[in-house]
């Protein structure tokens, strides 16, 4: 009685009660606690670009890098969504990045024309070459999807179609970077907000089901084969786009479109950052990013750094930064008397 | 009866590898007649569901529903014809709320022509279907993950799904198992309800004294063979199904 001993407690803020699409919430204050880390975030983007004098151009171009790998991240969680899990986010980057340059050196097209193309045909292609395929299930899809890029990638260098190994140069260029990052920034958070919805809608419901029970989703009367190809096209946009944007953006094409960078730095993003919700893998490749250009000043041991930087997340934060900054944030913390007298409120 | 068969099996035989799950089986079914089959365990049962919903292609034979030949169909085209199954052992979504559950039957391609819908009326229609398979009206059950559900409340969402799809011909494995006896008792109104209206019963069944009680003809399997047809009160005096039915931990009838 005399003697209470007290203990930490987290417990769950009254906020964010989200009910299908309905926000019950108790307050203004509470409105604010919700909506101000998406605010801030979309703010701060917003504003980056016309800090080019401040930040240097050199880091307005690794927020290029940052959103592209971002969209390539975007894409992989929404295969993930539907039990996809793609090893090879290079294929789509790839075949965008080539159509597009094909289609300008081709039909002299303007960017305005070729990138919004080259991400409908190219995500089209994608889906097509992944049809068959789609019966596969883990480990097996994965392995299949991070062979495709290197063996087109082969395909063009023997057949020297599309410039083989020379690529294809002269692509015409983006007006500023100005423009190209507001471009890539609006695309960026329309591709967040068009996927939150669709994983929320009833549809969105259907594609996680194939993921975790696909016997129950064929015994409700749904194609699955059909579904996931869906999935793959929707996913593929995302993807397709990144590929024909920085095409543009460097005015070149090449075999390095299929590099294994673009299959590998979407995931350790997604590892990072943490999949299922898309803000997870976005947070994943604004962390990562940076990071490894921040990296550069070390030179070979850059990879050493990475690696055990990507080791450390995936051990330490086997869910993902957002999943745990989100409960730390949803949460605050109170003391309680163990021996359960009263509860005392701590900060 | 001089009503042509929903159903028509012939010579439908499946092997699995050397052994023949389901070995030269026919038989025929009227539009609104019930049927129960009935074996001992590993007899072919679910296999010949498995056939006749698509899960599992025939190695030879035949299947004709309303006159069309769907052997070999893919699952969901059977959805679509109207024939509709629940799984012996049902997996649930787990992580989502039970009504949930439901949200995805419902807005199928089958479920979105018989009763329009959007999002958002779903949820409701999901809650009457809930209702209707003995959810209690007004409790928070319907709101809580699948995964924490009793195993009898398990097999009744299994029943709603199915409903959910307003099915011709409904095809339930083992129902019954896993339910309490006031559980099955609650469940059998609303089964002859569903064969009133005039929808095509197929039970497989352990639980022989409820089972009797709705069918109109019983099927008898044995290692993958058909061993009577016929009345459930004359096809248990056979000398084979007794035989078949001696020794097996079925004997069970409460
Ligand atoms: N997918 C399968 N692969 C191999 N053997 C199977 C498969 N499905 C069923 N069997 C075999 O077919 C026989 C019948 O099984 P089943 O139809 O499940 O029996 P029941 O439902 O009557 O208990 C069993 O011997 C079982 O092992
Ligand atoms: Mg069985």
């Amino acid at each position: 009685m005399s003697h209470l001993v007290y203990r930490k407690e987290r417990v769950d803020r009254g906020i964010k009660v989200r009910s299908d699409d309905i926000f019950i919430l108790a307050s203004l204050r509470d409105l604010s606690y919700a909506t101000l880390p998406k605010t801030l975030a979309i703010v701060i983007l917003l504003l980056f670009p016309l800090l080019k004098d401040l930040v240097g151009t050199y880091w307005e171009s690794v927020l290029v890098t940052t959103i592209v790998i971002s969209l390539l991240a975007l894409s992989w969680d929404l295969l993930a969504s539907a039990g996809l899990v793609s090893l090879g986010q290079a294929l789509f980057f790839g075949v965008g990045s080539y159509l597009t340059g094909w289609l300008s050196r081709t039909f002299a097209l303007t960017p305005i024309m070729s990138i919004p193309l080259a991400t409908l045909v190219g995500a089209l292609l994608t889906t097509l070459i992944l049809y068959p395929v789609l019966r596969l299930r883990g480990i097996y899809f994965g392995l299949i999807t991070f062979a495709l890029p290197l063996l087109l990638s082969r395909v063009i260098e023997v057949t020297k179609i599309l410039g083989g190994t020379e690529g294809l140069n002269k692509i015409p260029p983006l007006p500023n970077l100005t423009t190209e990052l507001y471009i890539l920034i609006v695309v960026l958070l329309v591709c967040i907000y068009a996927y939150r919805r669709l994983i929320t809608s009833d549809y969105g419901l259907v594609l996680q089901a194939v993921r975790d029970n696909d016997r129950a989703v064929m015994a409700a009367g749904f194609d699955i084969q059909r579904l996931k190809a869906q999935a793959v096209f929707l996913a593929a946009l995302p993807a397709t786009f990144a590929g024909a944007f920085l095409t543009h953006h460097f005015q070149v094409v090449g075999m390095q479109s299929f590099a294994l960078d673009y299959s590998i730095l979407p995931l350790t993003s997604v590892i990072v950052g943490g999949a299922g919700t898309f803000f997870g893998s976005v947070l994943g490749a604004f962390i990562m990013i940076p990071l490894s250009e921040f990296l550069r000043e070390f030179a070979s041991l850059r990879v050493v750094i990475y690696s055990l930087l990507l080791l450390i997340f995936a051990i330490g934060l086997p869910e993902g930064i957002f999943h745990f900054i989100r409960r730390r944030y949803q949460q605050f913390e109170r003391m309680t008397a163990l021996e359960g007298e009263s509860d005392k409120r701590g900060k | 009866m001089a009503n042509e068969p929903i159903l028509r099996i012939v010579g439908l035989t499946k092997s699995f590898g050397g052994e023949k799950a389901a070995d030269n089986i026919s038989f025929e079914l009227v539009p609104g007649q019930a049927l129960g089959i009935i074996g001992p365990n590993g007899s072919g049962k679910s296999t010949l569901i498995n056939l006749i919903t698509g899960f599992v292609k025939p190695t030879a034979g035949q299947i004709f529903f309303k006159g069309k030949n769907i052997t070999g169909i893919a699952p969901h085209k059977a959805v679509d014809l109207g024939i509709t199954r629940s799984f012996q052992m049902s997996r649930p979504f787990y992580n989502l709320p039970v009504f949930k559950n439901l949200i995805i039957p419902l807005s199928s391609p089958r479920a979105r022509r018989s009763r329009g819908g959007k999002y958002g009326d779903r949820d409701e229609t999901a809650i009457h279907l809930l209702e209707e398979v003995g959810f209690e009206r007004d409790s928070q059950v319907p709101y809580k993950d699948a995964g924490a559900l009793p195993h009898g409340y398990l097999k009744r969402l299994e029943l709603a799904r199915c409903l959910s799809l307003e099915p011709e011909m409904l095809i339930l494995d083992e129902l019954f198992s896993g339910m309490s006896m006031s559980e099955i008792a609650s469940v059998i109104p609303l089964l002859e309800k569903i064969k009133e209206d005039g929808c095509t019963l197929v039970m497989v069944e352990h639980r022989l004294t409820e089972l009797f009680r709705i069918i109109d003809k019983v099927i008898v399997l044995n290692f993958g063979q058909k061993i009577a047809e016929g009345k459930p009160s004359d096809v248990m005096k056979q000398e084979a199904v007794m035989k078949a039915y001696l020794g097996s931990e079925v004997v069970e009838s409460a």
